[in-house]
């Protein structure tokens, strides 16, 4: 049987974190209107500029919806969405605050131990401080004394607003606003939790910080919101992980990141998305419509995007930087896997306003079985950015010969000292490639997995270490099936 | 029992037969020589021996050790001892050389129910192979054959044989490509490994790699049959008339 007949046995991928917890919840009924978000609001005992501001999130974007304004440039299709038919707020039902670790429901719990992330144990070792938002809320928040005495903050956006407003008010939007987009609209008006994190003047934060997202609920959508400011000269590396259990219908996922990065200053954050993508036949998954964008204020500020997306039916997504700074430096680095029915539309935009800011771009989109994987890149120079440089690196590599691979690649470029390059190839995973590794000893799946590895080493080696095995590990088991 | 028993192979690529009844035996510790001019079949006979998937096999059978060769996966003739230097040496970017061979040689010893090497204890091993062919230890790190020249790749095959240790080697044109001095470099390489216990099939076009390593026998290869068999001295006859002479006048030791 030949590869490409082996190929299309493309079927028996199992999506590993698809249970269900069975947790009481508290949920709003469907539907959304300006009662929601004031329930939402009044849930979380916000004080007033939180209201106001979703107020005018939700009152902007009524008016989108009304013109129908969702946005439709991305290569990627699905029925129109009934934003009537979803639920804006779950949350597991428990006490109102949780003081520690011990009131968390046990069954949440288990669920992150499922997911091989013991918050428990966690506490205990030295590494990763983890905030864990379980469908709406955020329900665990480990190493938070350690870290505040740096004066690191890191909690839960909820806790944030209660706690350090000044902080909030002067930051919120000011990457993302409301008006950006449909989906940051929606967010804004709708978010009911996320995780904030605070580095002040020259603190470089000891641990990796990491939130893992977890949509249980049925029929609900998920929209968290985070929020990181790095003071001068502070260091930061954020992790972020997703699962969901198994659903028949679609759930949508549309949350808004905004970092920002004083002078000196340096943000990494690296997501592992694997929300669900649906089964073999496209029923069900998650439509991940995300805005992310970093703004690099400060000068020789430094933020990079790391991502790795193997879940999601659609995933909509562009990780930003904006070097406003002079002499700030941008990066993305990206691995999109679609498989089966999934489609990606993802890239970023680097925009250049500072004089010496430098981007770096390389993306990495892998297809197989149906999957369409399209790469959408902005890199804009305006006026003022003399000396600005970009390279940017799109690789598409693809397995069977059903699946798609797009580039949109805008250059925008106004100041005539900038520098770009360019670099693009498209290949298929070659059937040679595979007989050399086998006639080595090497099985069909690990020797296809060693070509994507291979494939996506140069974004793998921007990931945290343990991030990195995951990484590989996700690659290998959402492409399980896939070739003989 | 003989180490590679091939008896009465036929394949077929799309509709065309490219082995018409190949007869051939070999024993641990020969070495065999295949040569035949362009499309006779040379390649076709080394891949289907490595057990590529692409060609389409209509009568025969093929013992390796004593075990149905045509049964078996490529992997699995590789983990039993069967190695193919390839004529083109494919590129895997982005994995290292040294992380490559650590997993070849692992899933072998896998499958022989030895322990695997650690990075510390194969690194040693690996460089004395390099140093015997004079392979410079960059390459460690390099990703597999990107970016190696023509005869780096060539060297980069043999490394890999002298390090997996196979019973049987099939040299597909390793000699194509080569300089002189790497031709010696990779000869040398071979006849190192030579032995009683393992064997090896070199698939040349010309005698000059014969020269550097002698073979106990020679088969000339034309047209999907072995139309002559002979000993080393074959080949000289060969360089000296051409492949034509052999087909005006077909009289083999496999008539």
């Amino acid at each position: 049987m030949s590869t490409v007949d082996q190929i299309q046995n493309l079927t028996d991928k199992e999506y590993k974190w698809g249970f269900v917890t069975s947790v009481d919840e508290d949920r709003l009924p469907k539907g959304l209107s300006e009662d929601v978000v004031r329930v939402i609001s009044a849930k979380k005992n916000e004080p007033e500029f939180m209201l106001e501001w979703r107020l005018k999130a939700y009152r902007y974007w009524v008016t989108l919806e009304k013109e129908q304004a969702e946005p439709k440039w991305a290569n990627v299709k699905y029925p129109a969405i009934n934003y009537q038919d979803m639920v804006y707020y779950s949350a597991p039902k428990k006490k109102p605050t949780l003081q520690s670790l011990d009131e968390v429901d046990p069954e949440v719990l288990r669920t992150y131990e499922k997911l091989g992330i013991p918050l428990l144990e966690q506490q205990r070792l030295a590494g990763v401080a983890v905030d864990a938002v379980f469908d709406s809320v955020s329900v665990a928040t480990t190493f938070k004394e350690k870290l505040s005495e740096l004066g690191i903050i890191f909690c839960s956006f909820s806790e944030a607003v209660l706690n350090h407003p000044d902080l909030v008010k002067k930051y919120l939007g000011s990457v993302v606003p409301y008006t950006d987009n449909f989906f940051a609209a929606l967010n804004a008006a709708v978010f009911s939790d996320g995780s904030f994190v605070y580095v002040p003047k020259g603190v470089r934060c000891p641990m990796e910080l990491s939130t893992y997202f977890r949509i249980n609920a049925a029929e609900t959508g998920q929209f968290e919101r985070t929020l990181i400011v790095a003071e001068e000269g502070a260091y930061v590396s954020y992790l972020e992980g997703c699962t969901a259990p198994i659903r028949d219908e679609n759930q949508l996922h549309a949350a808004v990141v905004e970092l920002v990065a004083l002078d000196d200053a340096t943000i990494k954050y690296s997501t592992v998305q694997n929300w669900y993508p649906g089964d073999k036949d496209g029923k069900g998954g998650i439509y991940n419509f995300v805005t992310k964008r970093g703004k690099c204020l400060g000068k020789n500020s430094k933020i990079s995007w790391t991502q790795v997306e193997t879940g999601s039916a659609i995933t909509w997504k562009y990780p930003s930087c904006i070097l406003q700074g002079d002499n700030s430096v941008g990066e993305f680095y990206s691995v999109a896997l679609t498989n089966n029915r999934q489609q990606a539309d993802t890239g970023t935009k680097m925009i250049h306003i500072g004089k010496n800011t430098k981007s770096t771009i390389v993306a990495k989109g892998i297809s197989a079985g149906y999957g369409q994987n399209t790469y959408r890149g902005m890199v804009k120079i305006l006026k003022g950015a003399a000396g600005a440089r970009n390279y940017t690196q799109c690789d598409s590599l693809l397995i069977g010969d059903k699946c798609g691979a797009h580039t949109f690649p805008y250059i925008e470029v106004k100041n005539a000292s900038a520098r770009m390059e360019h670099e693009a190839s498209t290949s298929k995973i070659g059937e040679d490639q595979i007989f050399y590794l086998q006639q080595r000893g090497i099985t069909k799946e690990e020797a296809v997995s060693m070509i994507i590895n291979g494939f996506c080493k140069t974004v793998f080696r921007e990931l945290p270490m343990e991030f990195a095995v995951e990484a590989q590990k996700l690659l290998s088991i959402s492409l399980e099936g896939s070739v003989g | 029992m003989s180490l590679l028993e091939i008896k009465d192979l036929h394949v077929k690529v799309e509709n065309n037969e490219i082995l018409k009844g190949i007869d051939l035996t070999v024993n641990a510790g020969e070495v065999h020589s295949i040569m035949g001019p362009n499309g006779s079949g040379k390649s076709t006979l080394a891949q289907v021996l490595a057990r590529r998937e692409s060609y389409n096999i209509t009568k025969g059978e093929v013992l390796f050790n004593g075990k149905d060769l045509l049964a078996m996966k490529p992997e699995e003739a590789a983990c039993e001892g069967l190695f193919l230097a390839f004529q083109y040496p494919v590129e895997i970017p982005g994995i290292s050389n040294a992380y490559f061979l650590r997993a070849a040689v692992n899933a072998v010893r896998k499958h022989r129910g030895e322990e695997e090497l650690d990075a510390i204890d194969f690194l040693p091993l690996l460089k004395e192979k390099m140093r015997l062919l004079e392979m410079d230890e960059r390459f460690l790190n390099r990703p597999v054959n990107e970016g190696f020249s023509g005869g780096e790749k060539k060297r980069n095959e043999i490394v890999q044989m002298a390090i997996l240790e196979p019973k049987l080697a099939v040299l597909d044109e390793t000699d194509s490509g080569l300089d002189i001095d790497a031709l010696k470099i990779v000869s040398q390489g071979v006849n190192a490994m030579r032995n009683k216990n393992r064997a090896f099939v070199l698939v040349t076009h010309y005698q000059r790699l014969l020269n550097y390593i002698v073979p106990d026998y020679v088969h000339v290869l034309v047209n999907g049959r072995i139309v002559k068999s002979g000993g080393p001295e074959l080949a000289l006859e060969l360089e000296d008339k051409g492949y034509a002479w052999t087909e005006a006048e077909p009289v083999g030791a496999r008539r």
